[in-house]
């Protein structure tokens, strides 16, 4: 399912220009991170992905909807959205409740909401917390409920934003398992992160904002590799692309491979 | 000299089982800058609420062993003459945020009325904090309009306006953008070069490695290694129990292996890296 804007617009009440003409295209299957200074229009954007917010000029489909003409319950069917804090979207009594919230309320099957649910509680490893009061658990586990409960709604367009914001290196690497099963599974995975190391390592195409516009947008490679546009965004390069660019090597490197490959060649 | 001195501290949290610190033995000197490492649940916040006195005065619980902190002992004294000496930045800046006060300039100076200081050094104290930490433009604004990033500010600087003693910071820039966590590790390292003792619970390794001191790692709730920046943060027992590393050391560690880098130490900033990988 395709994700078109075209010449996106946003101002909220108070008067603050939050974007200023977005146009882009995300393809079905595509893995993208966004990244971008506090205050560049990330969250802005990607809100109206599912409705939360309306453009103010422009418009922005899913697939042949336009957001203008859909409620948010409506687009839930198509975008699920991950907050960044678990604690503004979880209120259910158990973990296996607060799961099932979402297929339910999309009006699935009792069989197809089991499996859904069992299969989102596997892919954050909380199979075995399905009774446990949500705010019984520490937070790093509410992150996962969290996500879980978006997943479990089998969207075709999964939105996460600054995932790994508080989270320690176990449940950062379990965060990146769950956005390669997506992948595998041919789901559109949006990121919006400040943790430039995790965007390096888990997504293709990249887009970096600033001040409610697009600046970049290529490969990860092609963007991450632009130490001095990126910094006009004050996003610094991940650690070993500006390692390589120190060592002199030809070619931007962003993972461990790339890097000893070219350390060797 | 100590200014703090944690000697066989446990804690046990109300209605649990197994303690959140065990048997920990901690000093800091006057004017070090200590950053506390560690998976999510190794005691990190807890060990922060200790030193700041929130364990045990405010969430209860047993508590054994001493706590001292500038020469007064936690068990013996009230919670409001502690945090004249110790001041606490909560991880998540809307537990601190009082709530009470409808803008940035006066949710800052709330602590100074609450210790009765005088109205004219109020305004001067809190207009110095917010110009050290950046927020000079934001005096006028509702602490609740503002992104986590800002409101991290805020909650740090309305800590540092009461100049306490010995500044405890709990991921004090988990929801600031780069420029954000490198103004706050500078404002952070200021305030220690004058005389200012910090202990932070951090995640983000390289920071750390560039600016602290000395670094704790704790695990399951005892201290597994207490050292210089470098030799903590790229030891081999780190790897195996969940911390994370510098990808500068991961890389080099993988490097080792295949006999690209040469040097006996990992590095964990841009520059060792670079410097060893240039022997190659």
């Amino acid at each position: 399912m395709n994700i078109t804007i075209s010449n996106l617009h946003f101002t909220y009440p108070n008067g603050v220009q939050a974007l200023r003409g977005i146009s882009l295209t995300i393809e079905p299957g595509e893995q993208v991170g966004i990244v971008g200074q506090n205050g560049a229009g990330k969250t802005t954007l990607v809100r109206h992905f599912n409705g939360l917010l309306q453009p103010t000029s422009g418009m922005v489909t899913i697939g042949d909807w336009d957001t203008r003409k859909y409620s948010v319950a409506k687009l839930a069917s198509r975008v699920g959205y991950v907050f960044q804090n678990p604690d503004e979207q979880l209120f259910s009594r158990d973990v296996k409740t607060e799961v099932a919230f979402g297929p339910r309320n999309l009006g699935y099957s009792s069989e197809q909401i089991q499996s859904q649910v069992n299969e989102a509680l596997a892919m954050t490893e909380l199979s075995d917390k399905t009774e446990t009061n949500p705010y019984d658990l520490s937070p790093t586990w509410r992150k996962m409920v969290a996500i879980a409960s978006v997943i479990a709604m089998d969207t075709p367009i999964v939105i996460f934003d600054e995932p790994t914001t508080g989270q320690d290196a176990a449940n950062i690497a379990r965060i990146a398992n769950v956005i390669k099963t997506l992948r595998e599974r041919g789901r559109t995975v949006i990121t919006i992160t400040h943790d430039i190391d995790f965007c390096a390592e888990n997504f293709e195409r990249v887009i970096a904002m600033s001040q409610g516009r697009i600046l970049l947008d290529g490969s990860a490679n092609e963007v991450l590799g632009q130490e001095d546009i990126l910094a006009t965004t004050y996003v610094d390069p991940p650690q070993l692309t500006r390692l390589g660019k120190r060592l002199r090597f030809k070619k931007t490197v962003r993972t461990e491979e790339e890097f000893l490959a070219a350390l060797r060649g | 000299m100590a200014i703090v001195n944690l000697e066989n501290v446990t804690y046990k949290y109300p209605l649990t089982d197994s303690p959140a610190l065990q048997n920990i033995n901690l000093r800091v000197d006057e004017g070090e800058f200590v950053a506390v490492v560690g998976p999510n649940g190794a005691g990190k916040s807890t060990l922060c609420y200790t030193i700041a006195g929130f364990v045990p005065h405010f969430f209860k619980g047993e508590l054994t062993g001493t706590v001292e902190v500038a020469g007064a002992e936690s068990s013996t004294s009230s919670l409001h003459e502690w945090v004249l000496n110790v001041g606490l930045a909560f991880q998540n800046p809307f537990n601190q945020i009082s709530g009470a006060k409808y803008t940035v300039f006066e949710e800052i100076a709330f602590g100074l009325e609450n210790i009765g200081v005088p109205r004219d050094e109020m305004k001067v104290r809190v207009e110095e904090a917010m110009k050290l930490t950046g927020i000079s433009d934001l005096a006028d604004r509702s602490p609740y309009s503002l992104s986590g990033g800002q409101q991290q500010r805020v909650a740090l600087t309305s800590i540092l306006v009461m100049q306490p003693k010995v500044l405890v910071l709990d991921e004090p820039t988990s929801q600031m953008d780069p420029i954000g966590t490198r103004e706050v590790f500078g404002v952070i390292r200021t305030m220690a070069e004058r005389g200012m003792t910090v202990v932070m619970a951090e995640h983000k390794v390289e920071w750390i490695a560039n600016f602290a001191d000395r670094v704790v790692a704790l695990h399951e709730g005892r201290i597994l290694l207490d050292g210089k920046p470098r030799e903590v943060l790229t030891s081999d027992i780190l790897l195996d129990k969940g911390f994370g590393i510098s990808r500068y050391t991961s890389v080099a560690r993988k490097a080792k292996t295949r006999g690209l880098w040469t040097r006996q130490q990992l590095p964990v900033t841009l520059e060792e890296a670079a410097e060893g990988f240039q022997d190659v």
